[in-house]
This record gives C-alpha cells, sequence and structure tokens, in this order.
C-alpha cells in the first residue's frame, strides 16, 4: 500500500497539492475496492438497489471522517498496548450513532440495511485507515483522509449498484426503466421501455456483485496501466 | 510506555464517555423508535386490504396510516375459544394499551393453546362492506416470515393478503413481499369448501386448482411451502372464531 506519510510539522492548516492528493488518492491509485480489495462483504450486500448503497456509502463516509478525526485527535494519549480496542470502539460508537439515527429518521432503509449498517464496524477500510493514517497524523489531515476512502467506497458502491438494479430489477432509484411493469402481461398497452426485456434475476443475487466488482477491477487497472503491478 | 494505571484511567474514562453518549441517544430517540416500529407493522396490515383503502397504497404517507387506523378500523382480541375479549381484560393481562396492535405472535406462539390470543382488525369500507384482516406467523427458508391475510364479510372469499420476511433470499423467497403481482393472485381465492376449511396452497410448478391455489415462485420452493404451511395453521387458530360468525 503506498500510503501518503504527511510528516508532522507545526503547520498552517491549508488546502495544497498534498491536501488534494489525500482526498483524490483514494478515488483512483488507492481506491480502497478496486485496489485495496477490502469492504468486499458489504459491496456484495448492499449493492442490490441505489437507494440503499447511497444510505450505506453516506454512512462510511460519515463514520470514516469522524472517527479518523476523533482518533488523530486522541493518538498521542491513547495508549500503545490498547489502541487496538479504543479504534473499535471509537468505530462502534459512530456506527451505532448512525443506526439510531436511521431508526429514527429513515426507518424504510434501516429495515432494509438491517444488519449491513451495524457491519461498517467489521470494515476493513475504517480500522484500516485508523491504523494505517490516522494515528500517525494531524486531525485535519485524517479528515480529509477519511473523506477520501468514504468517497473512493462509496463510488464504487454506487456504480456496482447502479449495474445490478438497472439490469436486475430495470429501475434506477426505484423507477422503472425498462422491461415489463407488473400489469404488462395482462395489459399489453402498459409497458415501460424494452417491454421484452427478461429481468436478469441472477443480478439481483450476491455472486453477481462478484462478478461486477470483478469486472470494475479490470476495467480500473485497463484505464489506469501503473495499477497492473500493485495488487 | 504508559504505565498500567493509566491505560486502566484511559480505557475507564473512554468507556463511561461513550456509555454516557449512547444512552442518551438511545433514551432521546426511543419515542420515535417505537413510533416507527408501531406504523411499519400497520402499514403491513393495511397493505392486505391496499385495493379497498380509496387511495393509492404505494403512496401512503405514515399520517393516512394512522388517520385510517383510528377512523376505519376496529381492533378485536380473539382466544383460542373464539371468543373477544374485552380490551380492559388484555390489558389487565400486561398487553400495553389492550390493542391487537399490541399482541406479538412470536411470543404468543409460544404459549399453551388456551393462553394464546390472536389479533384482528375489521376494516369498514366507506361503503359499509367489512374486511377481516388476521394476523399469522410461520417460517420461511432462513428465518421467521409473517402475514396479514384480509377476508371478506363471508369470512371464505380472500381480499387480499400481504406478507413480510426477516432473511429470505432477494430476488427468490423475499419476492413473497417485494413482488406485487405475485401477491395479487391470492385474491378472490377461497378457504373454505362448504365447511370445511381449506386454505389456500401455493403450487410449485403452477396452480392447478383455480380456486384454492396460488402459482409458486421459481427457485423458492421452500419460501413457498413455507407460505402454505403458514396460511393453513394461521387461519386454523382462527377456526373456532369464524366458525360461530359464520354460523
Amino acid at each position: 500500500m503506498a500510503d501518503v506519510a504527511v510528516v508532522e510539522k507545526k503547520e498552517a492548516i491549508k488546502f495544497g497539492k498534498k491536501e488534494r492528493k489525500l482526498l483524490t488518492d483514494p478515488l483512483d491509485d488507492n481506491n480502497p475496492i478496486t485496489v485495496q480489495v477490502l469492504g468486499i462483504c458489504s459491496a456484495l450486500a448492499v449493492t442490490t438497489g441505489l437507494k440503499n448503497a447511497t444510505v450505506m456509502a453516506v454512512a462510511v463516509v460519515f463514520v470514516c471522517v469522524f472517527s479518523n478525526t476523533i482518533t488523530s485527535a486522541l493518538r498521542k494519549s491513547i495508549p500503545k498496548q490498547v489502541r487496538m480496542i479504543v479504534q473499535l470502539v471509537i468505530i462502534a460508537t459512530l456506527v451505532t450513532v448512525v443506526e439510531l439515527t436511521l431508526k429514527a429518521y429513515a426507518f424504510e432503509s434501516y429495515k432494509q440495511l438491517s444488519v449491513f449498517i451495524g457491519l461498517i464496524i467489521t470494515n476493513c477500510i475504517v480500522m484500516g485507515r485508523l491504523e494505517a493514517f490516522a494515528m500517525a497524523n494531524r486531525p485535519y489531515e485524517s479528515a480529509l483522509d477519511g473523506l477520501g476512502n468514504g468517497i473512493g467506497y462509496g463510488i464504487i458502491l454506487l456504480i456496482v449498484a447502479f449495474f445490478r438494479e438497472f439490469f436486475g430489477k430495470g429501475e434506477i432509484f426505484g423507477a422503472k426503466i425498462i422491461g415489463a411493469t407488473p400489469d404488462y402481461m395482462i395489459n399489453t398497452a402498459e409497458s415501460a421501455w424494452l417491454g421484452w426485456y427478461q429481468y436478469n434475476n441472477l443480478m439481483v443475487l450476491f455472486p453477481s456483485a462478484m462478478f461486477v466488482i470483478a469486472v470494475l477491477i479490470w476495467a480500473h487497472r485497463a484505464w489506469n496501466p501503473k495499477l497492473v503491478d500493485v495488487s | 510506555m504508559h504505565s498500567t494505571a493509566s491505560v486502566m484511567r484511559f480505557v475507564l474514562i473512554m468507556t463511561s464517555i461513550v456509555a454516557m453518549l449512547l444512552a442518551f441517544l438511545q433514551n432521546g430517540l426511543k419515542s420515535r423508535h417505537d413510533m416507527n416500529e408501531a406504523i411499519y407493522s400497520k402499514k403491513a396490515t393495511l397493505g392486505a386490504i391496499a385495493d379497498h383503502l380509496g387511495i393509492d397504497y404505494s403512496q401512503i404517507s405514515d399520517e393516512q396510516v394512522e388517520e385510517i387506523f383510528s377512523s376505519k378500523i376496529k381492533q378485536v382480541v380473539i382466544n383460542s375459544k373464539g371468543e373477544e375479549v374485552p380490551a380492559a381484560e388484555v390489558e389487565a393481562m400486561g398487553y400495553k394499551g389492550g390493542l391487537a396492535e399490541s399482541i406479538d405472535l412470536a411470543k404468543e406462539h409460544k404459549k399453551p393453546l388456551d393462553e394464546k390470543l390472536l389479533p384482528m382488525y375489521v376494516f369498514t369500507k366507506d361503503d359499509g362492506k367489512k374486511y377481516y384482516i388476521f394476523n399469522t406467523r410461520g417460517k420461511g427458508l432462513w428465518d421467521a416470515i409473517w402475514g396479514c391475510v384480509a377476508v371478506e364479510d363471508d369470512f371464505n372469499t380472500v381480499a387480499g393478503v400481504s406478507f413480510d420476511h426477516k432473511a429470505e433470499t432477494p430476488g427468490l423467497g423475499a419476492e413473497i413481499k417485494d413482488n406485487k403481482a405475485w401477491v395479487k393472485q391470492f385474491i378472490g381465492k377461497k378457504m373454505y369448501d362448504g365447511d370445511e376449511f381449506k386454505s389456500v396452497y401455493v403450487r410449485k410448478g403452477g396452480a392447478k386448482d383455480p380456486v384454492y391455489e396460488v402459482d409458486g415462485i421459481s427457485g423458492a420452493t421452500i419460501t413457498a411451502d413455507g407460505v402454505s404451511k403458514m396460511l393453513a395453521k394461521g387461519i386454523a387458530e382462527y377456526e373456532p372464531y369464524i366458525k360461530k360468525l359464520r354460523g
């Protein structure tokens, strides 16, 4: 992993080339899913629809940014012997906050994401960033790094969800785009575009996410050849 | 290297802060959580009579759910002998509010037969026609499935059903909830042959009997069988009551 080590200095908070790199690196050269191949479990599970994927992406961005910032702010006082547990407690707290908030204000999404919100705790991306970056850098840079990694994860989630929802259900964000409507067989006059399209049920099931992610990894490396030998 | 005492101190302070924060949040949001849960199950109940509500069920708002429940629905609690239990008596037995909505079938199924209570909802349409909604609960492939069955006032014709599940496979078993076309098949099916209770059967490979069977779901045989069993067993529990009303 090519982590950018920011040297600890009494620097003013600015947004220069180095900071931009912190933000954009996880989107492309160091993407958590397609390059580091982390967080695959939730990428398989919550990408059946764009709506769920969006909620999940926002939740992970939130947890990434705040866990990075808090860990970084505490990095000098966290005892080295128990640092993993401390990091875990910080992540778990933030995830519980997300879960309770969703349950109160976005109940439908909470019902559909169910156990996977809780599983953000075990998402390797979050813990990996704490260990690799936040423990050695200032809160400002850590927040940017968390934001970059959260978005890098979220983008892949949305791309996978787009393909799965479009080909599996003919929908985008729950709106019917192609294929037969439920009334199509009974009343032939009513159909969305391409009424003949038979939904590919495999796309709704988990294995299809594996295929889509594999194709994405291939496409990413074809587009950015310097990644070929990275991992 | 930190000393053991300082590690202990750090961990203690951290856990108390976290515990306090989460307890505070949980308590603050509890009323909203309970409200959401209640509306969610009420919405599922209304799903069984979606065609008779007079409004578009897919666009229904939380306020509309509450309004229909308070103005058009009567909640009834039934015991295993088929008698209606008055709300005050139900509340005395430890159910908050004493209404049908406070009954959890998962808990009732663990009780002996003569202590079981069953929830029922009576919906009165604008034209005065009544629909009776029964709750039932069973097992799918992975975990629990449950549903609401609405029958017309002849206690024979199914007016609609709605199913839900805990962990069925999306695209396969989960179709019992998501596939509206499949759920619609139940409308108009009969549960009785004369006086004999037959229930509605989900037939693998396509319904053979147009009156008592519906098509199965390909790839979800076990979930579909679970639905058949759940309906047969669930409605049979209401039989003493139905028999009385059918006369």
